[in-house]
C-alpha cells in the first residue's frame, strides 16, 4: 500500500452492525402482485409516464420518461398490466403523496427485448442518452442521474474516477454484498465510465472493515487485466460521503455547490457501477437493486428487489419481530422514517431497516446546549454545529446561511455526540426548509412585482397609444371636414369636430359597425358539416318561432299571468 | 473669555465640516424606504388595503398615510416584519380588510367559461390568459391568489383553490423541545 | 416522532459534569489532607445551597426540575466556588457566593448553557470586592485544627492575625511592595514552599492530575490549558530572565494562587469561553496575560478572575473572528479554492 491517504475531519464511529446481513447471499425477493413505481425517483424533475391504465407491460419496458436534463427513466420492474397512473404514498418523510404507475404484476416477469449500443464506437452523448433511457441513477442513495455526471472534466479529461465501496453507515452491507459476489460487473462498469470520463486513474474505495468485498474487488480487477486500483480506508463514518471519500483517496476537498469533476475527480457507488455494466453490456435499465433488511428481524440479510415492491413484503421475508414500531429507508444516521410500511422500494432505497424501541430508543430529553464543541469535533464539515443550532433555534436563518449551514450534509455525526440530546439535525433541516420556501417565496413575490409593474406600464403606454391614435384621427376627419365643408356653414361643421372629435369619431365608429353587423356572421359557424349545418338551421327556425310567440305573450298580459300562477318559480319575462 | 469662545467655536466647525462631508461620502440614494417596505409586502396587488397595487401601499406606508396592519395576505408575520422595518408596535390585522386565508390559487371552470375577458383585465399580474370567445385559463405559477378576478366573472367560473401542500413544497416541521413536556 | 440518527452516543450531560466532579477530587483530597478538612465543610455548604437555589430557579421558571438538577451542573458550580473562595470563610460568605453564581449569574441569563460570564467567577469577584478581608484569609498549610476550622466556618471570632497568613501570592506582593526585599528574600518565608505557596503547591500538583484525567476522557481540549499555562509561564519566564528580583519565577506563577485550578477547570467551561480552536487559544491566552498583569501590577494579589470575566466578555466577538473554515475552503487543501 503506497498511496497516501488523507484525513477528513471529524466523524464517528458508531457500532456498525454489519456482520449479521452478510451472513447468507444475496437472495431473489419474489415478485409481488402489486408494484408501485414512482414517476419521481431521482434528483431533478419527476418522469413523465408513458402508459396508461389498462396498458400491458413486459419488464424492462419504458413506462416513464425523463422529464428534463436533470431526470432518469423509469421502467416496469416486472411483465403485467399496468392498472392505474395515480398519486400513491412514497418513502418520503412527508408522508405525501406522488403521482406512480402502479402494475399488477402477471407473474411471467417476461422481459422485453434489450436494447444494445456499442459504447466504444457510439458518440459520447448517444450514450448518455441511452444510459438516461435505462434509468441508471447513483444508487448510493442520492439517485443523482449518472448520465450528466459521465462527461469529462474540462479539457475533455478526468484525473480520477473514484469508486465508491465505502459504505459507512451502520446496518448497510448491499454494496458489500454486490462487491463480494459481482465483482466482475463492477469492474466491467468501472471501464465503461473510465472510457466515458477518460480517466487516468481509477481507485475503488472500500472501508476497511470490509476484506472480503477488497479480495473479490482485487480479484475481479486482476482476472479483468485492467489498470485499477483497491484502496482500503480507515472505517469512519461518514467516509462513504462522496467529498469524504475523494478527500481521503485524492486530498482534493470538494467545496460545497462545486462539481468534483472541476477538481479533475468523479465519484460514483458501486451499486451505480454495476448498473451501467447492466444497461451497456447486458442492455437491462435499471429495475431492480440490492436492499439490506435488517434491524429488527429474525434473519438479516440482502436481496435483489424489483424497484415498486412494497417494503412490508420485503421485510415479511426476514422474519420481522412483532414489536417494530416503524421502518427507515437508509442507515441508522441519515435514513429515512417511513410514512407508512408499504412503501415502495425506489432505486434511493438501499436498506430497509425495522426499528423497535430497543434498537432505536426514543430520543432522550432535549437538553440545554453547553457549548461543549463535541459537535464541532465530529463535524465532517468542520462546521460548528452548536451555532448553526443556536441560529436555527431562533429562526435566524440569515446568521444560519453565513455559518454555512446549506454546506451540512447532515449525516448525523453532531447530532450522535451530542451530550445534551439535541436533534441537531432536524434544527437543520428545519432552517434549510424555511430558508428554501422563502426563496420561493421570494422569487413568486419578485415575478409578481415585475409582471405588474410591466401591466401598469403596459397600460399606460396603451392609454398613450389611444390617446395619439385618437388625435391623429381627430386631425384627420377635421381634414376631411373642412375639405367636404360648404361654403355656407364651414364654421360651424368645424366648431363641434374641433370641440369634440370623440364624438364625431364615435358616430363614425358607430355607422361602420351597423354596416358590419348586417354583413357580419359568427365565425364559428363556417366551415361545418352539412349535418351540422342543417342542424343550426333547425334551430334558428326554433329560435325564431320562440321569439315569434313571446311577442304576443308580452303584448296579451292575460295568459302571461295564467302561466305565472301555473309556474310560479319562472321568472317573468 | 475669548479663547473659551474660541474653542467652542473652532469645534463647532470642525464638527460641522466632519458632519457635511459625512452627508456628502455617506449620501443615501433614493428613497430606499418604501423599497424595504415594498419588499416585506407579499406582491399579491390584491388591493385589499385600499391601494392599487403593493407599491403604492408601501408609499402610503412611508408616507404615513397608511397603517402597517391593512394586509392580509402578508398575515401576522409581514405585520411583525413591518412594525421591526418601521419600529412600531405590532398590531393584529384590521378586520375592515380582510383575514388571512392560506394561499391559493385561482381556477377557472372551463366548461362554464363565455370568454368574456373581464378576469384578463381584472388580473394585475397578467397570469390569465384567452381571448375574446375563447375559453380562458389561470398559469397558476403566477396567479397571486389575489381573488381580483373573481368577482368580475359574470358566469361565476372562477374559484379559489388552496394550494395543496406536495413533496416539493413540503417543509420540517419546528423541532419539539421536550423539556416541559417530560416534567 | 424521531428523525435521523436514530441512534446515540452513551454521553448526556451528567456524564460531563460527573467526570468533571471527579476530576477535582484529588485537589479536593490533596486540600483536605494539607491545609485542613475546613474545605470539606464548605464544599457540603455551597452543594447543598447550590443545588437548592437551582432546584427553586427551575421552579419558578416552570422547567423540569429532576432533570436539570441531576445534570449535575450546579454540584460542578458549587464545588468550583468554594474551591476558589478560602477554606475558612464563614458559612453565609459561601452561602452568598453559590447563591450569586447559580441565581445571578446561571438562571437570570436563562439557566444552562445561557450564561455569558462565568459563575465561579463572578462569585469570587463579588465577595472579594464585598468582603475583602474574609476573603483574604487563606489559612497556611496544616496549622488550623479541624475545630478552628469549624469554628471559623460556623462564624467563630476571628483573631485574624493569629488564624492566617499571608498566601504565597499576598507575601510576594507586600514584600515586594514594601521596597526592600527581593524575590528571592520574600521566598524565604514561611508561605513558601519548594515550588509556590507551601502546601497549596501539591493541591495544584492535584487539579492537574484531574485535568490530565479529563484531557484524557476528552471531555476538556488541550487549548485551553496550553494556551493558558503557556502564555503565563511565557510572559513570567520573560521578566523573570529581564529582573529576577523584581518578578517571580515561572515556576512559583504557575504553582501560586488558583493557576491550576484555572487551567483546567475554570478557563476551560465550555459554557461561557470561546469555542472555536483559535478563539480557545486566545481565550486562554488572554487570561493568562490579564492575570499575570494584574498579580505583577494590580491591586489585588490573584487576577484570574478578572481575566476571565474581561475575557468572557470579548468571546463573542472571538468567535465570530476566529470560525475556522469550512471543507472545501481550506487555503492549503488540494484542489480548495482552485
Amino acid at each position: 500500500m503506497l498511496r497516501e491517504l488523507f484525513r477528513f475531519h471529524g466523524g464517528v464511529k458508531p457500532a456498525t452492525n454489519k456482520s449479521a446481513s452478510t451472513t447468507s447471499p444475496i437472495a431473489k425477493a419474489p415478485i409481488p402482485a402489486r408494484l408501485v413505481v414512482p414517476l419521481h425517483q431521482s434528483l431533478g424533475s419527476p418522469a413523465i409516464a408513458l402508459v396508461e391504465p389498462g396498458q400491458r407491460v413486459l419488464k424492462g419496458e419504458r413506462i416513464g420518461a425523463a422529464g428534463g436534463r436533470l431526470s432518469a427513466a423509469i421502467h416496469a420492474p416486472t411483465s403485467g398490466v399496468v392498472r392505474a397512473v395515480e398519486p400513491a404514498l412514497v418513502p418520503h418523510a412527508s408522508g405525501l403523496r406522488e403521482p406512480a404507475v402502479i402494475i399488477e404484476s402477471d407473474g411471467e416477469d417476461r422481459w422485453a427485448e434489450p436494447e444494445h449500443i456499442n459504447y466504444r464506437i457510439t458518440p459520447p452523448d448517444e450514450v448518455r442518452d441511452f444510459v438516461r433511457d435505462a434509468g441508471v441513477v447513483g444508487l448510493g442513495g442520492a439517485v443523482f442521474p449518472t448520465h450528466q455526471k459521465m462527461r469529462p472534466g474540462s479539457g475533455g479529461k478526468t484525473r480520477t474516477l473514484v469508486l465508491n465501496g465505502a459504505e459507512c453507515e451502520p446496518f448497510i452491507t448491499c454494496d458489500d454484498m454486490l462487491m463480494r459476489e459481482r465483482a466482475d460487473g463492477i469492474v466491467s462498469g468501472a471501464a465503461i465510465l473510465r472510457h466515458m470520463l477518460q480517466a487516468e486513474e481509477v481507485l475503488i474505495g472500500i472501508e476497511d472493515n470490509k476484506p472480503e468485498a477488497i479480495a473479490a474487488m482485487r480479484q475481479a480487477v486482476a482476472a479483468a487485466g485492467e489498470h485499477m486500483e483497491v484502496v482500503a480506508v480507515p472505517t469512519r463514518y461518514p467516509a462513504g460521503g462522496a467529498k469524504q471519500l475523494i478527500r481521503v483517496l485524492t486530498g482534493i476537498e470538494v467545496p460545497h455547490g462545486e462539481r468534483s469533476t472541476d477538481y479533475g475527480v468523479q465519484c460514483f457507488n458501486v451499486g451505480t457501477a454495476y448498473s451501467v455494466h447492466e444497461a451497456l453490456e447486458l442492455g437491462r435499465p435499471l429495475v431492480s437493486r440490492i436492499v439490506t433488511v435488517a434491524g429488527n428481524v429474525e434473519r438479516p440479510g440482502n436481496y435483489e428487489v424489483l424497484i415498486g415492491t412494497p417494503m412490508d413484503e420485503l421485510v415479511r421475508l426476514c422474519g420481522p419481530r412483532a414489536d417494530t414500531r416503524f421502518l427507515v429507508m437508509g442507515g441508522p444516521m441519515m435514513g429515512v422514517r417511513m410514512p407508512a410500511f408499504d412503501v415502495p422500494v425506489v432505486k434511493a432505497t438501499n436498506c430497509v431497516l425495522a426499528a423497535d424501541d430497543k434498537l432505536f430508543p426514543p430520543a432522550p430529553p432535549e437538553q440545554p446546549c453547553i457549548r461543549c464543541t463535541e459537535c464541532a469535533k465530529a463535524c465532517p464539515v468542520e462546521l460548528q454545529p452548536f451555532e448553526l443550532y443556536w441560529f436555527s433555534r431562533s429562526k435566524n436563518f440569515g446568521k444560519a446561511q453565513e455559518y454555512h449551514l446549506f454546506d451540512c450534509i447532515e449525516c448525523g455525526c453532531c447530532a450522535y455526540v451530542c451530550p445534551s440530546h439535541i436533534p441537531l439535525v432536524d434544527y437543520y433541516r428545519f432552517s434549510k426548509g424555511e430558508i428554501w420556501a422563502r426563496e420561493r417565496e421570494k422569487a413568486a413575490a419578485d415575478q409578481a412585482r415585475e409582471r405588474f409593474e410591466f401591466r401598469n406600464f403596459r397600460q399606460e403606454r396603451e392609454k398613450a397609444e389611444k390617446a395619439a391614435k385618437l388625435a391623429a384621427k381627430a386631425a384627420e376627419t377635421r381634414a376631411k371636414l373642412a375639405e367636404a365643408g360648404t361654403a355656407e356653414a364651414p364654421a360651424a361643421a368645424e366648431a363641434p369636430a374641433a370641440e369634440d372629435p370623440k364624438k364625431a369619431l364615435i358616430a363614425a365608429a358607430l355607422a361602420r359597425a351597423k354596416a358590419q353587423k348586417a354583413e357580419i356572421q359568427p365565425q364559428n359557424t363556417d366551415n361545418l358539416s352539412p349535418q351540422t349545418q342543417a342542424e343550426i338551421a333547425d334551430i334558428e327556425t326554433r329560435r325564431k318561432a320562440l321569439e315569434a310567440a313571446a311577442v304576443p305573450a308580452s303584448t296579451a298580459p292575460a295568459p302571461q299571468a295564467a302561466d305565472a300562477a301555473d309556474l310560479p318559480d319562472e321568472p317573468r319575462p | 473669555m475669548i479663547t473659551a469662545i474660541l474653542v467652542m467655536a473652532g469645534i463647532a466647525i470642525v464638527l460641522g465640516l466632519t458632519l457635511g462631508y459625512a452627508a456628502i461620502r455617506f449620501k443615501v440614494e433614493g428613497d430606499p424606504l418604501v423599497e424595504k417596505i415594498d419588499a416585506i409586502l407579499p406582491q399579491t396587488q390584491c388591493g385589499q388595503c385600499g391601494f392599487p397595487g403593493c407599491k403604492p401601499y408601501a408609499e402610503a406606508i412611508a408616507n404615513g398615510e397608511a397603517d402597517i396592519n391593512q394586509c392580509p395576505p402578508g398575515g401576522e408575520e409581514g405585520v411583525r416584519k413591518l412594525a421591526d422595518l418601521l419600529g412600531r408596535e405590532f398590531k393584529p390585522l384590521s378586520e375592515e380588510h380582510g383575514v388571512e386565508k392560506p394561499k391559493s390559487v385561482a381556477v377557472i371552470d372551463e366548461q362554464v367559461c363565455i370568454g368574456c375577458t373581464l378576469c384578463i383585465q381584472a388580473c394585475p399580474v397578467d397570469a390569465i390568459v384567452g381571448a375574446a370567445k375563447q375559453m380562458h385559463t389561470v398559469v397558476e405559477p403566477l396567479c397571486t391568489g389575489c381573488e381580483l378576478c373573481v368577482a368580475p366573472c359574470p358566469v361565476d367560473c372562477i374559484a379559489m383553490v388552496p394550494l395543496a401542500e406536495t413533496v416539493h413544497t413540503w417543509k420540517w416541521k419546528y423541532p419539539v423541545v421536550e423539556m416541559r413536556r417530560v416534567a | 416522532m424521531i428523525h435521523s440518527p436514530y441512534v446515540r452516543k452513551a454521553v448526556s450531560v451528567q456524564r460531563t459534569m460527573g467526570l468533571v466532579l471527579l476530576a477535582l477530587i484529588p485537589g479536593i483530597v490533596a486540600h483536605a489532607l494539607l491545609i485542613g478538612p475546613g474545605v470539606l465543610v464548605n464544599l457540603a455548604i455551597s452543594t447543598i445551597t447550590a443545588v437548592g437555589a437551582e432546584a427553586l430557579m427551575l421552579h419558578l421558571r416552570k422547567r423540569p426540575v429532576a432533570i436539570a438538577v441531576g445534570d449535575l451542573s450546579a454540584v460542578v458550580t458549587a464545588w468550583l466556588v468554594t474551591l476558589c473562595f478560602p477554606p475558612i470563610v464563614p458559612w453565609w460568605l459561601t452561602v452568598c457566593g453559590a447563591l450569586v453564581a447559580i441565581v445571578a449569574v446561571k438562571h437570570l441569563y436563562g439557566g444552562l448553557g445561557q450564561n455569558p460570564f462565568n459563575p465561579a467567577m463572578i462569585a469570587y469577584c463579588s465577595m472579594i470586592v464585598a468582603f475583602p478581608a474574609l476573603m483574604s484569609q487563606w489559612p497556611p498549610a496544616g496549622q488550623l485544627s479541624f475545630d478552628t476550622q469549624l469554628a471559623l466556618i460556623l462564624g467563630g471570632a476571628r483573631d485574624i492575625d493569629g488564624i492566617t497568613g499571608a498566601t504565597a501570592l499576598d507575601a510576594l506582593r507586600t514584600g515586594l511592595r514594601s521596597g526592600t526585599q527581593t524575590v528571592d528574600a520574600v521566598l524565604q518565608g514561611s508561605a513558601f514552599g519548594a515550588l509556590g505557596g507551601r502546601g497549596w503547591e501539591w493541591i495544584s500538583v492535584g487539579y492537574v492530575a484531574g485535568g490530565l484525567f479529563l484531557l484524557a476522557k476528552r471531555i476538556i481540549t488541550w487549548h485551553m490549558p496550553l494556551a493558558f499555562i503557556g502564555v503565563l509561564a511565557g510572559i513570567s519566564t520573560l521578566f523573570w530572565l529581564l529582573d529576577p528580583g523584581r518578578f517571580a519565577s515561572p515556576l512559583f506563577h504557575l504553582a501560586s494562587g488558583g493557576a491550576m485550578l484555572a487551567a483546567f477547570f475554570i478557563v476551560t467551561d465550555p459554557v461561557s469561553g470561546a469555542t472555536t480552536p483559535r478563539g480557545k487559544l486566545l481565550f486562554a491566552g488572554g487570561i493568562a496575560l490579564i492575570a499575570w498583569l494584574i498579580r505583577n501590577f494590580g491591586a489585588y494579589p490573584e487576577g484570574i478572575a478578572f481575566g476571565v470575566l474581561l475575557m468572557n466578555m470579548c468571546v463573542p466577538l472571538l468567535d465570530m473572528k476566529t470560525q475556522p473554515p469550512v471543507f472545501g475552503h481550506h487555503k492549503d487543501a488540494k484542489g480548495g479554492g482552485k
